[in-house]
């Protein structure tokens, strides 16, 4: 016997079916039709995100323009750019030529800040170390195994470092920042360049895998006796201690914005895709780079609108002039008069339909 | 006669029971463990401001997670209008159509769509929607999560549709009801409450899904109610903030998973209970 | 009693269920579709409502094919590169461009395998418990629930708990035995994992051990038998293949899991060398490097594994679907 009662309810059932259909189909549409102000989408370097992250909060209250930046790593910006499914990419590895050929379209590299890149370590009492450049290099090819390997005490007379296995710390993701350190171990370390070399994405002969610089920061904050590489910022808003590293002139220097500042005082080529690393300023800090926005000269791709283009352009003008004044208080140094120069020359020369954007 | 080996055997035997019953109840003890964690390190996360506010940039206190509500809201609204639909009417070709060669390979179809991890689900998301349409989007999102909604409804629609007896198909096709509107209906209204149930359970498991997500809906620190823009969802603020290194970030991830978990958890309960109430009776 | 039991069970595990009860359906509706069949000449709606219903059951054919071409299409430079010796490649080096699978085929494997011991020593006593023991009642009912709900949690939970709970314990465990004190690596991501797949295992254990007909083990007890000695000697026998279909289906899950394992596995590209190693598996790389693969070989390699992973699942599963099938013919 069939229950009357069930097919009455199935009658206010429909109806309540019906009513949640029309729910969620209008939470579906209503979406695309309110949405008229602008929103770009950016993704990449996780290196400046604390700075960007700042700045994008900051403009969206000023401008009300919305910009969404998601920290996947430079390797990530870079390729979302290339698939053109972001409006810019971020990051702290410049393309190589390779890369940019493999582009379907000419991109710019606009610098935005320089930041270090330190050597982090989970020692009892944070001592501050000192590091020398073959030192760096042979700790993450896992050549020096202990904590109180000679080699280390050796350049770091006084200090008592105890007789524990060293953890190596990397990037489990594409990252600039590993772009930025390998390029100077490369550079300082011979077998380095041939067993490893530089790139974003390295085939570590030892260690963990973070994801990103949080990931590598908690991991290192996490593991006594470990050591990684980390964005200056990330070492100090976890109240990491980080180490002194020797440079090119044989000053031991520790990472601050004027050290990074001073190595970026350097030959600037009109394309802003230059190292900072191992320079040659006397007092700058070795393991520094320029972080870069990287955007497509020519805007008019995938039914972008004008508007957006120059939105692209307002925002990229704002981030190296007012925007810069958020860098100093995060630790990261600002753009030199230079390198704003050349980063406005950079700006000037995105075009819409072939137009220059910026009038 | 042989009364030692009886001893030893029941003295095994109770053994082997006390083994048992130790074990069974170590099996659930996981689930207490997570679930006193995640309230006593959550439920304290919770208030109104968590609820109402947007998360802010790092290193600043508070914040709160209501874009990763909303995100997940969306979500679950696009993926059950593109699941439903073609899942209750497959259900149905299904339970109407029982022997066959298209029935064989639509059941391994359904079998095989339902074991494949959801990061390949998210690959094809990415391959399929992402990449023509240029940008992260909260609909490639819901496509996957459709994907994966898919063969839980159409094997539970089957299944309730299964168990209605065909006196009831008869009865209507003798009184002169089309073959469409029996089954539509008089079938499908009798199976609702279970089809009802099968929905709200892939809803649950869809809702706590975030490989599919890490590159189809991409994450947001923005609000946003578009569904062509990328959106944030609980599941991802929770495995951005667990996996980062601010102890701040780790507290608003508790509180979150809280809200995920008494979601979740609360469907599933809430489908238990119902059940036994609207079982339809013949 | 057909329906009672399913309901109670979550809908991820109903149809596995099911396919024990199919046999028990009559074959009635094929000779009603024929007399409808005949009845019905006229009536448009009722042939293109037919029209409809087959049209969505072929559209569920083509998704799937549509998948499986998608990941080979896209998956063709690494294919074409690398040929078969993708799979035994152990460098995965995106620097100079080469790729291998067997770090994370390795990774992937050893992780499942000892998270399937780990479950299986919790959940076949579960199964045992639930399907013998206490088959109905307060107690089956709050245990049934309880595991259910286990199956219900979040992935993306299981790994921040497996990280903020698990990862101290198991660091000062190396830390006592004077490992390298990593925290993360295969043993806690087999940990996590092995309580993530301990439901689908136990509920299906435990309907085919419910299923053993009682005549055998009366027939057992009324020789004098202990509950042991039946349980030992006719239904795990009986059940042996439904048990082996559950932790098959177990396996198949454990081997796709991606969120819980990436974030406790330790992400490291090489071939685990030890139970405390960091690793990678199939998915968690996919996780990892998937939205910053620059370059076509990168990207493409990144989705053969998803092939590899998609295949390996796709085996096992309906490996064990069709034995639970069976199953339900014997019984």
């Amino acid at each position: 016997m069939i229950h009357l009662g069930e097919s009455l309810s199935g009658i206010r059932m429909k109806k309540v079916l019906s009513f949640v259909t029309i729910l969620l189909v209008s939470v579906v549409f209503a979406g695309v039709g309110l949405a008229k102000d602008v929103e770009l989408i950016g993704a990449g370097a996780t290196f400046p995100y604390p700075l960007y992250s700042k700045m994008f909060d900051v403009y969206a209250e000023k401008n009300g323009v919305k910009v969404n930046y998601q920290a996947i790593g430079s390797g990530g910006g870079i390729r979302q750019l290339i698939n053109k499914t972001v409006d810019f990419g971020g990051s702290d590895a410049m393309m190589s030529d390779k890369e940019m050929a493999e582009a379907p379209a000419p991109i710019l590299h606009i610098p935005t800040c320089a930041g270090a890149v330190v050597v982090t370590y989970n020692l009892a009492g944070n001592p501050k170390l000192r590091f020398t450049p073959d030192i760096i290099a042979d700790l993450f090819l896992g050549k020096i195994t202990h904590w109180n390997d000679p080699r280390i005490s050796a350049i770091n007379p006084g200090m008592k470092l105890p007789d524990m296995n060293i953890t190596v710390v990397h990037r489990s993701d594409g990252s600039g920042t590993t772009f930025i350190f390998s390029n100077y171990l490369s550079k300082v370390s011979h077998e380095w360049n041939e067993k490893v070399g530089s790139g974003t994405s390295l085939n570590w002969p030892i260690g963990l895998g973070g994801k990103g610089n949080p990931g590598v920061a908690g991991l290192v904050q996490q593991t006594p006796g470990s050591v990684g590489y980390v964005e200056l910022i990330y070492a100090l808003g976890n109240k990491m201690p980080y180490g002194m590293v020797k440079n090119a002139k044989g000053n031991f220097i520790d990472a601050t914005i004027s050290s990074t500042s001073l190595a970026a005082n350097t030959e600037l080529p009109d394309d802003m895709r230059v190292s900072l690393t191992n320079t040659n300023a006397a007092d700058g800090y070795p393991i520094s780079g320029f972080t870069w926005i990287l955007v497509y000269k020519e805007q008019n791709y995938g039914e972008k609108p004008e508007q957006k283009a120059g939105e692209v352009v307002k925002l990229l003008w704002w981030m190296t002039h007012e925007g810069q004044k958020y860098a100093e208080p995060l630790q990261y140094a600002p753009l030199s008069k230079r390198a704003v120069e050349k980063a406005e020359r950079l700006i000037k020369s995105v075009t819409y339909a072939g137009k220059p954007v910026m009038k | 006669m042989r009364e030692f080996p009886v001893r030893k055997r029941i003295l095994a035997d109770k053994l082997f029971k006390a083994i048992i019953l130790l074990l069974s109840f170590a099996c659930i003890l996981p689930m207490f463990f997570i679930l006193f964690f995640i309230t006593s390190k959550g439920i304290s996360v919770i208030n109104w401001n968590f609820l109402t506010q947007l998360p802010k940039p790092v290193g600043e206190a508070g914040g709160g997670i209501f874009n990763a509500l909303i995100g997940t809201l969306m979500l679950i609204a696009v993926s059950t209008l593109l699941s439903v639909p073609m899942g209750v009417l497959a259900g149905i070709f299904l339970s109407e159509y029982r022997k066959g060669r298209l029935v064989y390979l639509v059941r391994l179809s359904i079998e095989t769509l339902q074991g494949i991890p959801s990061i390949v689900i998210g690959i094809i998301a990415y391959v399929w929607i992402v990449l023509p349409v240029g940008s992260f989007s909260a609909l490639s999102g819901g496509v996957a999560l459709a994907m994966m909604m898919l063969p839980v409804i159409i094997t539970v629609t089957e299944e309730t549709l299964k168990l209605i007896p065909d006196s009831l198909r008869e009865a209507s096709l003798a009184l002169g009801v089309s073959y469409p509107r029996t089954i539509l209906k008089v079938v499908l209204l009798s199976g609702l409450s279970g089809i009802l149930t099968g929905i709200l359970l892939s809803v649950a498991r869809v809702a706590g899904e975030t490989a599919p997500l890490l590159f189809t809906a991409f994450g947001s620190p923005f609000m946003g109610f578009n569904i062509l823009k990328p959106v944030n969802t609980l599941p991802l603020i929770i495995f951005n903030y667990a996996t980062s290194p601010y102890p701040e970030w780790h507290r608003l991830a508790w509180g979150a998973s809280f809200v995920l978990i008494v979601f979740v958890l609360g469907i599933n309960l809430f489908t238990k209970l119902v059940t036994r109430r609207w079982k339809v009776q013949f | 009693m057909p329906g009672n039991d399913t309901d109670d069970i979550s809908v991820e595990l109903q149809y596995p269920m099911a396919l024990l009860k199919e046999s028990a359906t009559p074959d009635v509706p094929t000779k009603i579709h024929a007399r409808v069949k005949a009845r019905w000449k006229s009536g448009f709606s009722e042939s293109s409502f037919r029209k409809i219903l087959y049209f969505t059951g072929v559209c569920v054919l083509v998704l799937l094919a549509a998948i499986f071409l998608s990941l080979v299409i896209a998956s063709f430079p690494a294919i074409r590169h690398f040929g078969v010796g993708f799979l035994s490649g152990s460098t995965w080096d995106p620097v100079r461009g080469e790729f291998g699978a067997l770090p994370f085929v390795v990774g992937t494997l050893i992780v499942s395998f000892l998270a399937l011991i780990f479950s299986v020593f919790l959940s076949l006593p579960t199964s045992i418990f639930l399907g013998e023991y206490f088959t109905r009642g307060a107690t089956c009912t709050f245990i049934k629930s309880m595991i259910e709900l286990l199956a219900g949690v979040p992935s993306v939970i299981y790994g921040f708990c497996g990280l903020f709970l698990l990862t101290p314990l198991v660091r000062s465990l190396e830390v006592k035995l004077g490992v390298a004190p990593y925290g993360v690596g295969i043993l806690t991501a087999a940990l996590v994992l092995s309580v993530m797949i301990i439901p689908y295992s136990a509920s299906i254990g435990r309907e085919v051990i419910n299923l053993v007909p009682a005549d055998l083990k009366e027939a057992a007890f009324s020789l004098g038998a202990t509950r042991f000695e039946v349980i030992r000697k006719v239904i795990l026998p009986y059940a042996r293949s439904g048990i082996f279909a559950g932790i098959l289906l177990s396996l198949g899950r454990a081997l796709g899991e991606t969120m819980a394992v990436t974030m406790v596995i330790g992400n490291s590209n090489f071939i685990p060398t030890s139970i405390f190693s960091p690793s990678n598996s199939l998915a968690s790389a996919i996780a990892n490097e998937f939205t910053e693969a620059t370059g076509r070989l990168y990207l493409s390699s990144l989705i053969e594994l998803g092939l590899v992973l998609f295949v390996i699942t796709t085996v096992i599963n309906v490996l064990g679907k069709v034995i639970v099938r069976q199953m339900g013919v014997e019984g």
